[in-house]
This record gives structure tokens, C-alpha cells and sequence, in this order.
């Protein structure tokens, strides 16, 4: 018994509602999974629900494409250069991304903490391009209030660029977090959903890049 | 069964999505690489092809559309390592009724948006029909 207290006690930090403690008294007939399949197929359904409602504003997108109330199209507006280079600091991140999480799972924490730099400020160079993206549309009069074409795109990227931005605060949690506490089993459960999470985004901006930006300029 | 051997076992027995079996570096590493390679390969491909007059016209949607589909393949097998192995059944098939969901509601918009359009009649057409 006391072994099981102080075992419980030493848990008791990194696992505060003592589900480890629960596994290992039901091992012995295939018990729960480890904690951390639960939490990351937990996070994996959080991000298809989190597609699915992005799924929403492309089918908005795609309805109300030709509806541009006599303002400018797509073709007429889209600056396809800075695309391109909003989609490189994008791919990029998400390898130095990986780069991170391949560190942490070494307990390397100097590469750990370069590779998450080069994460965030990558993420920022995007949103940086995006913003000053948006302003120019809105300064040559084609903001969001124009047509209902460009209600639906300003909602769409913009989604996407408030996804981005939340990422960015939760990369410097994370960066915060490891620098405090060390890589921590729960902690280190985070990082793969913060992984996942910005993996996810990756995915979400070739939609845009290829629905949005390219068929808009060549249809 | 010893407690390591139970932890053991269920390491071989679950992935997480994003999980991978190997914890070598070098491997993994590749397997990044690959990823950024392609996806930079694919991306290139979408961008040429979208500002091309080499390619037939009405080729250039499905062929964007196509890459598109390809590079979200390429991120999810080698960024968030989702496979077919029989040890990531349950992210596969929350994938699958992910997409299933996707593929109704935004096919399912343009369709009958488009049909509706189809069968009503143009805004000019009606106003003068009101006087």
C-alpha cells in the first residue's frame, strides 16, 4: 500500500487525475490505452471537426464566387508572387515543425528551442504577408464590405490567418514551457498536439493557395 | 507479463496520430525531408501550371485540383504519419468520416446552389415583371 501511495504521489505532478495509476491496475486485461493515444486521437478529432467547419466556408466560398455585385474578381486582385512565397514560409515551418518534435523526442533541448524559433518566425513572415495582403486589398477599396465574393474570401483567409496567429501563442507557450519545466510526459503530450495542430494548418492553406488563389486567377 | 513488458506491448500495439514507431533520428529525418521535397515539388507544379499557356485550358482546374489532393496526401502521410498500418485504424477511419463530411457539405453547396441558380430567373428579369 505504501508503495502505491508514494508511486501515486510521484505521478501525482505529471498526472493529476492518476489515469496512469487506473492503467496499472487494469493492464492485465487490456485496460485503456496509454494517455497519450487518448489525448492525440482526442486532438485528431478536434482537427477534423476544426476542417470540417472549414469545409463550411469553402462551400460559402465556392457558392458565392461569381458574385462580385460588379466589383473586381479574383483574377483581377490576386498577387500570385506573394502567394507563393506566404505558401514557402508555410512548407518550411512545418518541416522545422517536425524538426522540433523529432528534438524533443531526444531530449535535445537546444535544437528543441532553434527549431521552434524558426517555426514561429516563419509563422510570422505568413501572417506579416497576409496582413499587409488584406490592407492593400482594402486600401484599392476591395475590402470585405466590396461583394459578397470578397466577404466569403476575407472569411476564409482570414480564418485561416486566426488559426495561424493562435498557433503562433500556443508555439511560444511551448517554448515557455519546456524552458521551465523540461520535457515533462505531459508536457511533451502538448507538443504533439502542437505539432498536429500546425501540420493540420499546412494542409488547410494548400487548399487555399490552390482553390482560392490558383483557380481564381486562371479561371 | 512484467509491467515494462505490458508498456512494451501496448507501444507496439497503438499510434497516435502524428505518433511514429522509430525514436532514431535519422530515419525521421528522412521521412521530413521526403515530405518537404515532394510538397515543394507539388507546389511548384500547382504555381507553373496555373500561369502556363503550354498545357490545354480547361485541363488546368482538374490538373490544380488533382495536385491539391496529392500534396494534402503527401502532408498527412509524412507530417502527421496517418497510414494504413492496422495500428492507426481508428485515426484512419476518423479521417475518413471527416472527409465523408467535407465531401457532403461543400459538394452538396455547389450542387444544389448552382441548381437553384440554374432554375430561377435573373434578378433583371424579375423587376420589371413587378411593375
Amino acid at each position: 500500500m505504501t508503495d502505491t501511495t508514494l508511486r501515486y504521489a510521484a505521478h501525482g505532478h505529471a498526472d493529476p487525475h492518476h489515469l496512469r495509476g487506473l492503467q496499472e491496475s487494469t493492464l492485465g486485461h487490456e485496460g485503456p490505452a496509454p494517455k497519450r493515444i487518448v489525448t492525440a486521437y482526442g486532438f485528431w478529432i478536434f482537427l477534423l471537426s476544426d476542417i470540417v467547419m472549414f469545409s463550411c466556408f469553402f462551400a460559402a466560398y465556392g457558392v458565392l464566387l461569381g458574385q462580385t455585385a460588379g466589383g473586381p474578381s479574383g483574377a483581377q486582385l490576386f498577387d500570385l508572387k506573394n502567394v507563393a512565397i506566404e505558401t514557402g514560409c508555410l512548407l518550411l515551418s512545418s518541416f522545422t515543425c517536425g524538426l522540433a518534435s523529432i528534438a524533443a523526442d531526444v531530449r535535445n533541448v537546444r535544437w528543441y528551442q532553434l527549431a521552434m524559433a524558426v517555426t514561429g518566425v516563419l509563422g510570422l513572415c505568413f501572417l506579416a504577408l497576409e496582413v499587409r495582403e488584406f490592407a492593400d486589398l482594402v486600401s484599392r477599396g476591395a475590402g470585405p464590405t466590396r461583394s459578397a465574393f470578397l466577404s466569403a474570401f476575407f472569411t476564409l483567409v482570414g480564418c485561416h490567418g486566426l488559426h495561424v496567429s493562435a498557433g503562433i501563442l500556443w508555439l511560444l507557450t511551448m517554448m515557455a514551457q519546456v524552458y521551465a519545466k523540461g520535457f515533462r510526459a505531459d508536457i511533451c503530450r502538448r507538443l504533439l498536439c502542437f505539432a498536429l495542430f500546425w501540420h493540420a494548418l499546412d494542409i488547410i492553406w494548400v487548399a487555399i493557395f490552390s482553390v482560392v488563389y490558383l483557380l481564381g486567377s486562371a479561371v | 507479463m512484467s509491467e515494462q513488458q505490458v508498456h512494451e506491448f501496448h507501444e507496439h500495439l497503438d499510434l497516435a496520430p502524428g505518433d511514429e514507431e522509430e525514436v532514431r533520428v535519422g530515419p525521421r529525418l528522412v521521412g521530413y525531408l521526403i515530405g518537404l521535397g515532394l510538397s515543394i515539388l507539388l507546389t511548384a507544379t500547382s504555381f507553373f501550371i496555373a500561369g502556363t499557356d503550354l498545357v490545354w485550358q480547361p485541363s488546368i482546374p482538374v490538373a490544380l485540383t488533382v495536385l491539391a489532393i496529392a500534396q494534402m496526401g503527401v502532408h498527412l502521410v509524412f507530417f502527421l504519419h496517418i497510414t494504413t498500418g492496422p495500428d492507426n485504424t481508428n485515426n484512419v477511419m476518423a479521417l475518413a468520416f471527416g472527409l465523408l463530411i467535407v465531401f457532403l457539405v461543400v459538394g452538396g453547396s455547389i450542387w444544389i446552389m448552382a441548381h437553384m441558380n440554374h432554375n430561377m430567373m435573373q434578378m433583371d428579369q424579375i423587376m420589371p415583371m413587378q411593375h
